[in-house]
């Protein structure tokens, strides 16, 4: 999860400091407190409870991947969570080989959530949450959508964003973002049919690349090379990379008043 | 009662005006160019505020029809995505000939920031366009320029079809 940050003088502070900075995990706690303890107790009384932490003031449960069902009843009915504001899974197949599922629920008499967090393998099914929370019929729909998980009994399981021909799961890691070649061809292969991938060719991307030689689309910061310059002219010399601190104004830096309310 | 005089003395002394069966056809084509009610994302309300009382597109002979049967130019204002390519399409094939489309901004262009898998890299992948109008979104003001284009475009061309076919695949 992500740490809240205030947002109080956003403006004056410059949004990235660090390209490369990485979050550092937010710090886990065990169960405290009144409302999660009595909660977590009765979980444990209905279903078999992996692990249960705080983090950033919110309890989070792992649970057996059979009993979500039953986990989720539980704190419904017994322990007030009668809204599941969010539900979808995370890709870990790379690391471990399994998707995690996790259920946002939240009740909304003592403003308090829990996050319910279970481990499938990558070909498991797992049972639908409908009978509880209507807003699963969207939301499983989406998760088989994007990441292939079959949920079982669900209504009406079918693709919700991507055509209904569509091969691949768009949300796993292991999915290029440009596509794949399905992808590349779809409109084509449905409107015009196969036979006509010669006539309209392959997909034009832009690959984003900057080429310091090209001196016609790009100029060079803190270089006089002219428009459409021999690119023989442009200085092979390295530079040092200029940061937008010695080429533009900062206006960080400096007297400057900084408003009361603001501070 | 209205008394219809002709100015024999200006008109070469007859009261008719010579021109060609083209310029003719393209005078009224071009005068009444309605395009279809059809925006795709954000384009679409530019679209909208072009269509609307202060750019007001009315005045140009530009009127939005709501069925692709009764227009003549198709506006594809926004992203265009693979999903909905095949029924962008359909409501092109559906249109009328003679018919005419203007590619309004960066996605209707190119895919423009959406390089993606879902994202139609250009819509004329799928359907042949006439103006290209640049911009993200373009404004009000540039869809109408495009639209003036479109019609000096039109003018240029041979009214007959079948020429004009041949023309543009050439």
């Amino acid at each position: 999860m992500r740490k809240y940050t205030p947002k109080d003088n956003v403006q004056a502070k410059a949004k990235y400091t660090d390209r490369f900075w990485v979050a550092p995990r937010t710090p886990r706690s065990p169960v405290e407190g009144e409302h999660y303890e009595a909660a977590l107790a009765k979980l444990k009384e209905s279903v078999e409870v992996l692990d249960a932490w705080i983090e950033l003031g919110q309890m989070l449960v792992t649970i057996r991947p059979e009993q979500n069902v039953d986990a989720l009843r539980t704190l419904k009915e017994e322990c007030g969570y009668a809204m599941c504001s969010e539900l979808s899974a995370v890709d870990y197949l790379a690391q471990d080989g399994e998707f995690e599922i996790f259920y946002q629920l939240l009740n909304l008499a003592e403003a308090k959530r829990i996050c319910v967090l279970t481990r499938i393998k990558e070909n498991q099914a797992i049972e639908s949450i409908v009978p509880l929370y209507a807003m699963a019929k969207f939301a499983e729909r989406e998760m088989y959508d994007m990441f292939g998980i079959v949920v079982n009994n669900h209504p009406y399981l079918k693709r919700i964003i991507m055509p209904d021909d569509w091969e691949g799961h768009p949300l796993l890691k292991t999915y290029p973002l440009e596509g794949d070649e399905f992808a590349s061809w779809y409109e084509v292969d449905k409107i015009f049919g196969k036979e006509y991938r010669d006539i309209i060719g392959p997909e034009l991307r832009d690959p984003a690349r900057i080429d310091r030689y090209d001196t016609q689309r790009f100029s060079r910061i803190g270089h006089e090379v002219p428009f459409g310059a021999d690119p023989e002219l442009v200085d092979e010399t390295e530079t040092p990379i200029e940061y937008s601190s010695d080429v533009l104004v900062d206006y960080n830096k400096g007297p400057h008043k900084v408003l009361d309310k603001r501070k | 009662m209205a008394q219809h005089q002709v100015n024999y003395a200006s008109s070469g002394g007859l009261p008719v005006a010579l021109t060609t069966v083209d310029k003719l056809l393209n005078w009224g084509r071009s005068n009444s160019l309605w395009p279809l009610t059809y925006g795709l994302a954000c384009c679409a309300i530019e679209m909208m505020a072009s269509g609307a009382s202060r750019f007001d597109f009315d005045r140009m002979g530009v009127i939005f029809r709501a069925s692709p049967r009764q227009a003549d130019v198709m506006i594809l204002a926004g992203t265009l995505s693979k999903k909905h390519a095949e029924f962008a399409r359909r409501l092109y094939d559906q249109m009328a000939e003679p018919k005419w489309v203007i590619s309004m901004g960066s996605c209707a262009n190119t895919g423009g920031m959406f390089n993606t898998y879902a994202t139609v890299q250009g819509v004329d992948r799928i359907i042949p366009v006439d103006i290209y109008l640049p911009g993200c979104a373009p404004r009000p003001e540039t869809l109408q320029y495009a639209m003036m284009m479109l019609q000096k475009k039109i003018r240029r061309e041979p009214a007959d079809m079948k020429k004009r076919k041949l023309q543009r695949f050439v």
